[in-house]
């Protein structure tokens, strides 16, 4: 038990170190914290976005990170996504568990669906995939942002990190219009569930070669993004 | 890490002329700093409430410092709860052996490390490597510094000193690739392809954390390339470092957060990936996972009632990149590895003015302020520099002794004083400078003066007594 003595003397000493530094006495933590008032929070926590205005934003801001985004009507989906996987030559497709199945219904034969559920992929499995077919629980127009937050028809995170192509289906009633609503959003997620989120904002990329951008230096190097027109 | 290069800390002054000779370092610094200014400036000027949130964002950083034990405490719940463990850290060492002994209770030789400025910090690479460990950087431009045997110059791009042709040498050699070009897509995808292979086999991962809630226990790591989801992702075992004030009150507060780091760091919109996690999730990610509280110096940081802002910090690196200083001489004249401004505020405060290379660093700066403008929490830089001057005088005072008294710079503000104080002391004074002078101008300028005076020349020029005074001028105008 030495560690575990050593441990809890690390926490007093800095504990003691930072309320002597405050100058207070030892304090009761949940009344301390709960007896603080809101700070001031005047920025804005709303968009005065129209649905229209979301969708569009959403898919310009997208294709701005040199991802390919269209607008699709939701019967067109499956459809879409065939010619997706055949114009790019795909031919092994992970999905994850709760995915739309009229999705994937009508893909060409030589493409293999790899299903996460119920048997997990290995990371060898999902390393030698084309490409990953996934929802999502959200998507910023503001930002061009998606959100994934492990949900039904999302599935685990490495399922979207060790193909190199991601699909990616959401659907316009999915699209908030900035941060702060987003956030709002996942509040359940995080509080309740714990489950991890991941924002993704463009393929992967970086500017470490004299500032230029490369994509794809170890996430996917191809985003495509279907967005799901709603029906009026 | 093998260091080739190992800085030998001198005073700011002394080591700023060195890189200033550097041409490549001040082109590519230059150009860097260019860029992400103009970038910056588009992204931030997009939001109309840009203001309103770096005020949030300063009161909420403000709150934690002045409750710090509370949330430390409150984080600490919630992460068990969540089914993770907490270390705490008085300073490197005890982080470093914290980790050390972690790793090797799993039994491996080999981490996948997310770069982290805070395990830098406690120089936990060396430790490892002490131990038999190596940490593999897996950030394309940490990728480069470490195989380069060499320290990182800037936060966010930490091999803007090396140009495309160094790195397609340094691959070649270490890498063992026979043919590479020097265009930056076939530089990534060489290292694409040596990472990936070795983060398939890692069990386990180290990061540092952008920040963590303490109301649900979730830490963030926000990037770009996605390495920072690789590390939290695949191995089975996480390990993440945090300093203290890295902490944020609530999940809400991401609001504000997840707006201004992106624009003001890489002055995206939103960079590439934030990853979130909470504990861990079952068949989703590691299963273990380990966050150390550091401390390392920040309660004396905590401490100072004015130096306190220095903590809110979000390292995004917006204020190295509007420095004047900074952009001629680079992050390694910082000696540290928070170089820039907020370097010049942090480094002298965490290692105490006893360090004479830290003790010369909030002199690092003309004071011009672009530092404050821009910073996303609003840290009154130049405030903390021109207190932490004077604590650094009362440092010289108190423990200078007879070395302090006889101090050229001690003796001439002396000397100066005396003359100031009487018009006929002045005056003589002038009138003898103008002819002792005439042997140490030249080109209108004196750049070299004798013997202790040389002190003061060497890093700037004097101009000389003009031939008549603006006295002189007064007094034959009547
Ligand atoms: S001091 Fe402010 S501007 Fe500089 S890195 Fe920290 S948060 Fe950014």
């Amino acid at each position: 038990m030495v560690e575990g003595a050593k441990m809890s003397e690390s926490k007093d000493v800095i504990l003691g170190r930072i309320r002597g530094a405050l100058k207070k006495e030892v304090s009761d933590k949940a009344d301390d914290l709960l007896a603080l008032p809101d700070i001031l929070r005047s920025y804005e926590q709303q968009s005065s976005h129209s649905d229209e205005e979301k969708l569009h934003l959403f898919a310009e801001r997208v294709s701005e990170y040199r991802a390919v985004t269209e607008i699709i009507a939701e019967e067109d989906t499956g459809e879409r996504i065939r010619t997706i996987c055949s114009e790019s030559g795909v031919k092994s497709l992970v999905v994850p568990g709760g995915i739309d199945e009229k999705w994937v219904s009508t893909l060409d034969d030589g493409v293999r669906l790899l299903r996460d559920e119920p048997e997990p992929l290995t990371k060898e499995e999902l390393n030698n995939s084309d490409a990953v077919l996934t929802g999502a629980f959200l998507g910023v127009a503001q930002t061009g942002t998606i959100i994934l937050n492990a949900g039904t028809g999302q599935g685990r995170r490495v399922l979207t990190l060790l193909p190199d192509f991601h699909i990616c289906v959401i659907r316009q009633e999915q699209i908030v219009g900035i941060i702060p609503q987003a956030i709002k959003k996942l509040d359940s997620t995080v509080i309740e569930t714990g489950r991890p989120v991941t924002m993704i904002s463009g393929p992967s990329a970086t500017s470490d070669i004299e500032l230029n951008r490369v994509e794809g230096v170890h996430g996917p190097r191809r985003l495509h993004v279907l967005v799901i027109k709603q029906k009026s | 890490m093998n260091k080739t290069t190992a800085h030998k800390p001198v005073p700011f002054e002394q080591s700023a002329g060195r890189y200033l000779a550097d041409t490549q370092l001040r082109r590519n610094i230059g150009h860097a700093a260019q860029t992400i200014r103009a970038k910056r400036a588009n992204a931030v000027n997009e939001l109309s409430d840009w203001e309103d949130l770096r005020e949030a964002g300063r009161l909420i950083k403000e709150r934690v410092m002045n409750n710090l034990d509370s949330y430390l405490l409150q984080l600490e719940e919630s992460v068990i709860k969540a089914g993770g463990h907490v270390h705490w850290a008085t300073d490197g060492e005890d982080a470093n052996r914290i980790i050390t002994g972690l790793v090797k209770r799993k039994g491996v030789t080999e981490v996948v490390k997310v770069k982290s400025i805070t395990t830098d910090e406690i120089k936990l690479n060396d430790a490892l490597e002490k131990e038999g460990i190596h940490a593999l950087e897996t950030d394309l431009a940490e990728l480069i510094v470490q195989l380069a045997g060499d320290e990182p110059s800037h936060i966010l791009v930490p091999a803007i000193h090396k140009n495309r042709s160094e790195i397609r040498d340094l691959f070649k050699e270490k890498l063992n690739i026979e043919h590479l070009s020097d265009k930056p897509a076939d530089l990534a995808e060489a290292a694409r392809l040596y990472l990936r292979k070795n983060f398939l086999k890692a069990t386990v991962g180290i990061s540092g954390a952008n920040f963590a809630v303490a109301e649900t226990g979730t830490v963030v790591v926000v990037e770009s390339e996605g390495n920072g989801r690789m590390c939290t992702t695949l191995p089975d075992t996480l390990i993440t470092v945090m300093g203290i004030e890295k902490i944020i009150p609530k999940w809400q507060d991401f609001e504000v957060f997840m707006q201004l780091l992106p624009r003001s760091s890489t002055a995206e919109r939103m960079n590439p990936y934030n990853n979130f996690w909470t504990g861990i999730s079952d068949g989703d990610g590691p299963q273990e996972f380990h966050l150390i509280l550091l401390d390392n110096g920040r309660t004396k940081v905590l401490a100072d009632e004015t130096g306190r802002q220095t903590l809110f910090c979000i390292r995004c690196s917006a204020c190295l990149n509007v420095c004047p200083v900074y952009e001629r001489t680079g992050g390694h004249a910082y000696h540290s590895v928070y170089p820039g401004p907020i370097g010049a505020i942090l480094t002298p405060q965490l290692r105490g003015l006893q360090d004479q290379s830290a003790a010369s660093l909030p002199y690092a700066s003309s004071l011009c302020g672009a530092c404050y403008e821009v910073c996303p929490v609003k840290i009154n830089i130049p405030e903390v520099l021109v207190h932490l001057r004077g604590k650094v005088v009362e440092y010289k005072k108190e423990h200078g002794g007879i070395g302090h008294k006889t101090d050229t710079i001690h003796l001439g503000m002396k000397f100066m004083a005396r003359t100031f104080q009487t018009r006929n002391r002045y005056e003589r004074l002038q009138r003898l400078g103008k002819i002792g002078q005439k042997l140490f101008v030249k080109d209108g300028a004196i750049s070299r003066l004798p013997g202790e005076l040389a002190k003061w020349t060497s890093i700037r020029d004097v101009k000389p007594i003009p031939k008549q005074t603006f006295r002189e001028w007064w007094r034959e105008r009547k």
